[in-house]
């Protein structure tokens, strides 16, 4: 079928889709090569990505991030699942639960950052003032080594799952009535028609939320940078502040390498794992 | 199509404009009896207040001449703006910039007018004098005064627990077991903010430096590294033998550097190594504490040849595109910052925290104890040195990160040495220095 409007229409969008993205993208492949400032750039070949393969955080920064991003993903989608089945059911002040929810996802994410390092001291924060009433030694949720990642990565999720709740809740909405009335009819249990019914149907809703929470978690920086911006030392490092430092540093080849490998492990990670998903969906 | 591309190249015409307003637009005040001399500083409060100080007095002292103020950015947006109005000849008359290392990285043989012929050239401290010269000739004059690496103690606490400041780090270990019993937490650290982490690193380059004279320069050519030279590896074994020995604060994990502050003062902490610019925090803070902090070296292995770490201030320099009679006002404003009048005018704009690098400057009377003892080791010769930064260029960013690790017992000193290396390599590199 012949589209009612001339091709030239869509060269607006495709310029500023060329402008902003593709040529940066591209430069960026090849910026990665160099050394450069922002006076002049030499061209030192893979250079950069064997330093950036080598600097001892990295390693530390993969797998944090791994943590990080599948930590973050379970969570949100075992509590924003849990959330929306009590939220699309019969109780009082629903509405206002279902906003109250929300509105963590609405904050800044620095602000929420912040926010939670000052809940968060070990010696006169909220948190462990409140736990030392009632006789527990709270942590040191951002200063230990063995809490830190784990301390932003439940923040987070609380700021998170929000979205993920909305989400599912859409999900479970679309689900027929009437299949939830047949199985009631048959004598089902309510754990038996979220078993069977709820969860089977609201796959398009799982994956979903496992797809962007994982690239979101992968990605993720901002929350990490205000909270602990990567300490103590180096404890708590993803691929992106590293690539970030780097950068604050001044070698700006080095971190272009960087944002290339960034981008190539994100594609790699995510790509096959939407395949995967969205094919069980259609053999459904 | 028009209608799309019209505000592209509206857009575009204003990136190139705006790439070249922050300029001054060449004047015409230059000729009969005014001069006008734009001066650039960056935007911290003392350089603002500095600046401001300095502009006044002198053109009240000199009324053909008017000096006007304008601010930059700190750091590294600040440095990509010297370079890139140097690069296009657009820089203000006169303008305030660091020493040292980031001095040789804007060309001064290119883009500066040198000094050395002037009159003042032999009245500047020996220290400051390397950190403003390149290929043999001068280049600035000093803003502001030292500042030094170094460890604020808490006078009173010594005093009560009968102690001596230590010269060398067995006699500082010692203390420190005594301050313990005490009940006084003997060391204080504040590793919430990073680069407070630094100090017994940076801090001991006096000492380094009096172990082997020639490190900086081998330093730069890749000669001598942190964890094979035994006198610099030291300063993080010391890092983490005062965590091993359960010495720091019971909060240095979460502390930042006005808990410090706080620590000190009141007694709860006895010595805190840090930068000696942190005098005029405390001294706004706790003015009636003020008194009782004190300053020493980091101590070495010789107590002989113990002393102080200094940083060198910034320095005032006039780019080589001034000419003509703003080149000799400016000549003249130089002159006025290097001499005993520069400094007053100085000193009364902004309580000075640190000794002045002009030979015949006293700081007033009532500058706070510490900066009293720490212009005591810059009149002894032979009991300062500059710090490594302003000797060589190589400066790896991760220490202050390292420091963390090595000081909360997360990594060993070793490992933290040799990972700093590596980590000044990029550096090296980056600058393009030959054998890295």
């Amino acid at each position: 079928m012949k589209s009612p409007y001339p091709r030239w229409f869509y060269l607006p969008a495709a310029l500023v889709y060329a402008v902003l993205f593709v040529v940066p993208t591209f430069a960026s492949f090849y910026f990665s090569l160099t050394r450069w400032t922002i006076f002049e750039s030499h061209f030192i070949g893979l250079d950069n990505f064997v330093t950036f393969f080598q600097e001892p955080a990295l390693v530390k920064g993969f797998v944090n991030t791994l943590i990080y991003g599948v930590v973050t993903s379970g969570l949100k989608v075992v509590i924003g699942l849990g959330l929306a089945v009590l939220l699309t059911g019969r109780i009082a002040a629903r509405g206002y639960l279902r906003s109250v929810v929300f509105f963590p996802v609405l904050v800044s994410t620095i602000g929420v950052g912040l926010t939670f390092t000052v809940l968060m001291n070990p010696e006169r924060g909220l948190i462990n003032q409140a736990l030392g009433t009632v006789g527990v030694d709270g942590p040191g949720w951002l200063t230990d080594p063995a809490y830190a990642l784990l301390s932003v990565a439940l923040v987070d999720v609380w700021k998170g799952v929000g979205l993920a709740t909305l989400i599912f809740i859409a999900g479970i909405v679309s689900i027929p009535q009437e299949y939830f009335e047949a199985a009631r009819t048959d004598g089902a249990s309510a754990w038996d028609m979220f078993r069977n019914i709820t969860l089977p149907l609201a796959r398009p809703a799982t994956v979903t939320v496992v797809i962007l929470s994982l690239i979101g978690g992968l990605r993720s920086f901002d929350l990490i940078w205000a909270m602990t911006r990567g300490g103590p030392g180096f404890t708590s490092d993803v691929v992106a502040s590293v690539i970030y430092k780097q950068y604050q540093a001044g070698f700006a080849g080095l971190s272009t390498a960087g944002n290339v490998v960034l981008f190539v492990i994100v594609t790699a990670i995510v790509l096959p794992l939407s395949r995967f998903l969205n094919r069980k969906e259609v053999e459904l | 199509m028009k209608r799309f591309l019209t505000p592209l190249a509206v857009l575009s015409a204003v990136f190139a404009l705006t790439a070249c307003s922050a300029g001054s637009l060449g004047s015409s005040e230059g000729d009969g009896d005014g001069v006008t001399l734009s001066f650039l500083v960056d935007n911290s409060e003392t350089a603002a207040k500095v600046g401001a100080g300095l502009a006044k007095d002198f053109s009240a002292k000199n009324p053909g001449i008017t000096v006007k103020v304008e601010t930059r950015p700190q750091g590294t947006e600040g440095d990509n703006l010297i370079k890139t109005r140097l690069s296009t000849g657009d820089m203000s008359d006169v303008f305030e910039y660091n020493s040292g290392s980031l001095l040789q990285a804007i060309a001064p043989a290119k883009n500066l007018v040198a000094v050395d012929d002037q009159s003042y050239a032999a009245q500047l401290d020996d220290n400051f004098t390397t950190s403003v010269t390149s290929d043999g000739k001068l280049y600035g004059v000093p803003f502001g005064g030292f500042m030094s690496g170094a460890i604020l103690y808490n006078k009173a606490v010594f005093a009560k627990n009968g102690l001596q400041v230590p010269r060398t780090w067995a006699e500082f270990m010692a203390n420190n077991t005594k301050l313990k019993a005490a009940g006084v937490a003997p060391v204080i650290q504040t590793y919430q903010e990073t680069w407070t982490s630094q100090l017994f690193v940076l801090g001991d380059f006096h000492n380094v430096a009096a172990a082997e004279p020639d490190f900086a320069t081998n330093y730069t050519k890749n000669q001598a590294k942190y964890a094979t030279s035994p006198a610099a590896v030291k300063g993080f074994q010391r890092l983490q033998q005062v965590h091993d020995a359960g010495f720091l604060n019971k909060d240095f994990a979460s502390a930042k550097l006005d808990d410090g502050v706080r620590e000190l003062a009141t007694g709860t902490g006895a010595q805190y190594p840090i930068l000696s610019s942190t005098i005029a925090q405390l001294a706004a803070t706790y003015p009636d504490k003020v008194k009782d902090i004190g300053l020493y070296a980091i101590p070495g292995d010789d107590a002989a040849t113990n002393g102080l770490t200094v940083w060198a201030p910034p320095a005032v320099y006039i780019p080589a595109s001034t000419s003509g009679a703003k080149l000799d006002a400016a000549k003249k404003f130089l002159a006025f910052i290097a001499s005993p009048e520069g400094c007053t005018s100085q000193a009364n704009a902004y309580p000075p925290t640190g000794p002045f690098a002009v030979k015949g400057c006293t700081l007033p009377a009532d500058v706070p104890q510490a900066v009293k003892d720490m212009q005591t080791y810059i009149d002894t010769p032979g009991a300062s040195s500059l710090a490594l930064e302003f000797l060589s260029p190589v400066k790896g960013p991760s220490l202050e990160q390292i420091c963390v690790e090595v000081g909360s017992g997360i990594r060993k000193a070793d490992a933290g040495a040799k990972l700093y290396d590596e980590d000044v390599k990029k550096q090296a590199q980056q600058l393009g220095l030959a054998g890295w």
